[in-house]
C-alpha cells in the first residue's frame, strides 16, 4: 500500500521502545533538562516529589506551571493552599480544582480519575506513600489521559524521603536551601527512568520571576548569616 | 373517642366519633390504641409516594374521619398495567398485602372517584367507572359523597336534597345564598364542570422514563443495565429539546413498599448517557435493592439549555485555561461530596485567612473579584487553616525571634523579615493586631510567624501561620 508510511510508523514505534518515548516540556533550566529523561520535564506520566511542607508543595506548584494550559487537580487530606503563594510561583489559583479527601483510597481514586481526564493539565495528589501497584495504576491512567501526575509526599522534619521501587518516571527530594540573594531549593533527582541521579541548587530569580540554577552565583559572596532584612 | 376503626369493628357499630366508654360498652373485648395523627399523616404521605409507581401525579388527600385518602391521576398511565381494571386490582391487591383496608375507584374526575371509592359497592376490589356512566352513577349517591362537611350535608338534607341527583335541577343562586358556595362547587368538581387538578406531592419532571419488571430485580448488574436503557431514552428526550440535565433522579420502587430515591447534581448540564451512567453508578448501592425492585423511574427534575460553548472543551484562551471539565467535577463531587471539591475565590479582605476562600465548585459563581489585586510575593504557599502556637525566644521581645520551637523541633532563625502589621477587621469585633515575620531557619526552611497581641508585651504569643515554598 504505502510502504513509506508504514516504514515511518515502524520507525516511530522503534523510537518509542528505544528511547524513553516520553513527551516532554522544557523546564527553562538547561542543566535540569539535560538530566531529565527525554531532555525535559516528562508529561503524560507521573512523578514523585517528597519534601518538607512548603518546600515540596512549592516545587509541585512550580512543576505544574511547566505543563500545558488547563485546569490542575490538587487532592489531599487538608490541602490548605494559599492562592497568593501559588500565584507568586506562577500558578494561577483559578486553574485549580481542589479536592479534599480523608482516606488514601479516595485520594488515589481522585488522582486516577483526574489523570484519565483529557484536557486536564495535571494532577497533584498529597499522599505519604503508595505501593507499586497503585503507582502502576497512576502511570497507566496518566498515559491514558496524556495527563501529568505528581505524587506529593509532605515529610515531617527529620523524616527520610521514600526509597525503593516506584512506577514513577522521576522521583525528587526537595530540600530548602539557605537564601543567598534569593530563596532557593536543593532539588535532588533521586531516580530518573533512563537517567542518573543528580542534584541541583535552584534559586528564584526575582528579576525575571523564574527559577534558575544557582550555580552561576556560586562565587559571589553569600549574604552574611546574621543579616536581618529591614521590613 | 374512636378515631378510626377497622372493618370488623365497623361491622359491630364502632364508628368514628364514638366515645371510648360507649365503645367498650358495645364491645367489652375491644382492643384500642392511642391515635398518633402525625404518624398517620407520615404513613399516608409514604403511601402516596409509593403510589408513584402508578403515576407521577399522586397526592395524599389527608385523613378525614379516620380514613386516609390518596389521589392518583392515572391519565395516560393505565395502559402500563394492561388497563384500568388491572391497574386497580394491582393497587388494591398490593395495599391489602401491606395490611390496609382499601377501597379504590377510578372516575372521570377526582370528585367522582372520591364518591365512588367511598359509596359504591365493589370499590373494595377496585372499581373503574366508565366516563359514560359517571353522571348516572353519581346522581344516585347521597349528597355526603360530595366531600362536604357534616353541617353542609345536614343543611342540604333540610332542604330535601338527599341524593346528588336532587341537586341537579336546583336554582344555584338561592342555594349558594343560604348554604355558601361549597356544595355547588363540589358538585361542579364531581361532574367535571370545574377543574380540579391533582397537586402532586412532588413536582413532576417533564423529562422522565420508567421501567416495570414482571419479576422484581435484586442485583446491581440488572439495575445498571436498566439504567443504561433508561438513560438512553432520557437522553433522547433531552436531545430533542436541546436540553441537558442539571439534576437526575432515580427512584426505585421496592417490593417491600419502600421508595428509594437517588438524586445526583451536575456541574454543567449534560445529556451524555455515558457520563450520567458513571455518575449514578457511584451511588447505586444507596438504593439498597437487595429486597427486590419492581419499578425504576429515571427523571431529570432540573434541566438547562446546553450552549454549544460548553461542548467545546477544546476552546482556546483563558476560558480553556480555567474551565474544569464538568464530568470530572461531577465524579469528584459524587465521591467526596459537594463541600470537598473546591475552587479558588479571592475575597475582599486584607486579613490573610480571609483574603481568599476555597468555595464549593458547584456553588453559584461569586461576582468576580472587583479589581485585580496586586500580586503578593511575600505570601506562603501553604496557609494553616488554624495557626499553630510556637514557643519563641526573642530578645528584645519586640524583635523577631532568635529561635522557636514548633512541634518539639527547635528552629534557629538565620534570617527574618518584618514586621508586617495586619490589623483585625474592626467590623468583625474582637482581635488583636498581628505582626507577621517571614523567618528562615538555618536549613533554609521558611516560615510565616506572627506575634499576637499588643506590641511591647513582655511574653508575647507566637504562632506559625504558614510555610513558604
Amino acid at each position: 500500500m504505502r510502504p513509506a508510511r508504514h516504514l515511518e510508523q515502524l520507525r516511530s514505534a522503534i523510537r518509542a521502545i528505544e528511547s524513553p518515548g516520553l513527551a516532554t516540556v522544557p523546564t527553562g533550566i538547561p542543566a535540569l533538562d539535560a538530566a531529565l529523561p527525554g531532555g525535559g520535564w516528562p508529561t503524560g506520566c507521573f512523578h514523585e516529589v517528597a519534601g518538607l511542607d512548603g518546600t515540596a508543595p512549592g516545587f509541585a506548584a512550580w512543576a505544574a506551571t511547566l505543563l500545558p494550559a488547563g485546569p490542575v487537580l490538587w487532592v489531599g487530606e487538608r490541602p490548605d493552599l494559599a492562592g497568593a503563594g501559588l500565584e507568586a510561583l506562577g500558578l494561577d489559583p483559578a486553574r485549580l480544582i481542589l479536592a479534599r479527601a480523608g482516606r488514601a483510597v479516595d485520594i488515589l481514586w481522585c488522582m486516577e480519575e483526574g489523570l484519565r481526564t483529557r484536557g486536564l493539565a495535571g494532577v497533584i495528589g498529597e499522599l505519604q506513600w503508595i505501593d507499586l501497584t497503585a503507582g502502576r495504576r497512576l502511570q497507566l491512567a496518566a498515559a491514558a489521559g496524556a495527563t501529568t501526575g505528581l505524587l506529593l509526599s509532605v515529610l515531617k522534619s527529620g523524616a527520610e524521603p521514600p526509597s525503593g521501587h516506584s512506577a514513577a518516571v522521576t522521583r525528587w527530594h526537595i530540600e530548602p536551601a539557605p537564601s543567598r540573594l534569593s530563596w532557593g531549593w536543593r532539588a535532588n533527582l533521586m531516580r530518573a527512568r533512563g537517567g542518573a541521579p543528580a542534584s541541583f541548587h535552584l534559586e528564584w530569580d526575582h528579576a525575571t520571576d523564574r527559577l534558575r540554577l544557582a550555580a552561576e552565583l556560586e562565587h559571589r559572596p553569600a549574604m552574611p548569616e546574621t543579616a536581618r532584612l529591614a521590613g | 373517642m374512636v378515631e378510626a376503626a377497622n372493618a370488623v369493628a365497623a361491622s359491630l357499630g364502632l364508628t368514628h366519633g364514638l366515645g371510648l366508654a360507649d365503645a367498650r360498652a358495645l364491645v367489652p373485648e375491644l382492643k384500642s390504641a392511642e391515635a398518633d395523627p402525625a404518624a398517620d399523616a407520615r404513613l399516608l404521605a409514604d403511601l402516596a409516594d409509593w403510589c408513584g409507581r402508578y403515576s407521577p401525579w399522586t397526592a395524599d388527600a389527608g385523613i378525614v374521619r379516620g380514613e386516609g385518602a390518596i389521589w392518583i391521576d392515572a391519565t395516560g398511565s393505565t395502559h402500563l398495567f394492561g388497563g384500568e381494571e388491572q391497574m386497580l386490582a394491582d393497587l388494591v391487591g398490593r395495599l391489602q398485602g401491606f395490611g390496609f383496608s382499601v377501597r379504590a375507584a377510578l372516575g372521570a374526575t377526582p370528585g367522582a372517584a372520591w364518591a365512588f371509592a367511598r359509596h359504591l359497592p365493589g370499590a373494595e376490589h377496585g372499581l373503574a367507572v366508565p366516563e359514560a356512566e359517571t353522571r348516572r352513577r353519581l346522581a344516585a349517591l347521597p349528597v355526603r359523597a360530595l366531600r362536604l362537611s357534616d353541617a353542609a350535608v345536614a343543611d342540604l338534607e333540610r332542604y330535601g336534597l338527599y341524593r346528588i341527583g336532587d341537586m341537579a335541577g336546583i336554582a344555584r343562586a338561592p342555594l349558594a345564598a343560604r348554604l355558601g358556595t361549597a356544595p355547588m362547587s363540589r358538585l361542579d368538581q364531581a361532574f367535571g364542570r370545574l377543574r380540579e387538578p391533582v397537586q402532586p406531592r412532588r413536582p413532576v419532571p417533564k423529562h422522565r422514563t420508567r421501567i416495570a419488571f414482571p419479576e422484581p430485580i435484586g442485583t446491581r448488574e440488572a439495575l445498571a443495565a436498566t439504567l443504561n436503557r433508561l438513560l438512553g431514552e432520557l437522553s433522547a428526550q433531552l436531545e430533542r429539546e436541546g436540553l441537558g440535565a442539571r439534576r437526575v433522579e432515580v427512584a426505585a420502587y421496592r417490593a417491600d413498599g419502600a421508595v428509594r430515591r437517588l438524586p445526583v447534581g451536575l456541574a454543567a448540564p449534560s445529556r451524555d448517557p455515558t457520563h450520567l451512567e458513571r455518575l449514578l453508578d457511584q451511588h447505586l448501592d444507596k438504593l439498597d435493592i437487595a429486597a427486590g425492585v419492581e419499578i425504576v423511574t429515571l427523571s431529570a427534575p432540573e434541566t438547562e439549555r446546553i450552549r454549544p460553548v460548553q461542548l467545546a472543551l477544546e476552546a482556546e484562551g483563558p476560558a480553556r485555561e480555567r474551565a474544569a471539565p464538568p464530568p470530572l467535577v461531577d465524579r469528584l463531587v459524587g465521591r467526596l461530596g459537594t463541600a470537598n471539591v473546591l475552587r479558588h475565590a479571592p475575597q475582599a479582605s486584607h486579613v490573610p485567612e480571609r483574603a481568599e476562600a476555597w468555595l464549593p465548585f458547584l456553588a453559584p459563581a461569586p461576582t468576580p473579584a472587583s479589581a485585580a489585586k496586586p500580586r503578593r510575593r511575600d505570601r506562603p504557599v501553604r496557609l494553616l487553616s488554624r495557626p499553630e502556637r510556637v514557643t519563641a525566644v526573642s530578645t528584645p521581645p519586640h524583635e523577631p525571634p532568635n529561635q522557636f520551637t514548633w512541634r518539639g523541633q527547635v528552629h534557629k532563625v538565620a534570617r527574618a523579615q518584618g514586621p508586617e502589621r495586619i490589623a483585625p477587621e474592626w467590623w468583625r469585633g474582637a482581635g488583636e493586631d498581628r505582626d507577621y515575620y517571614r523567618v528562615e531557619d538555618k536549613d533554609g526552611r521558611r516560615f510565616w510567624l506572627y506575634r499576637d497581641g499588643p506590641f511591647g508585651q513582655n511574653s508575647p504569643d507566637w504562632y506559625l501561620h504558614g510555610f513558604f515554598a
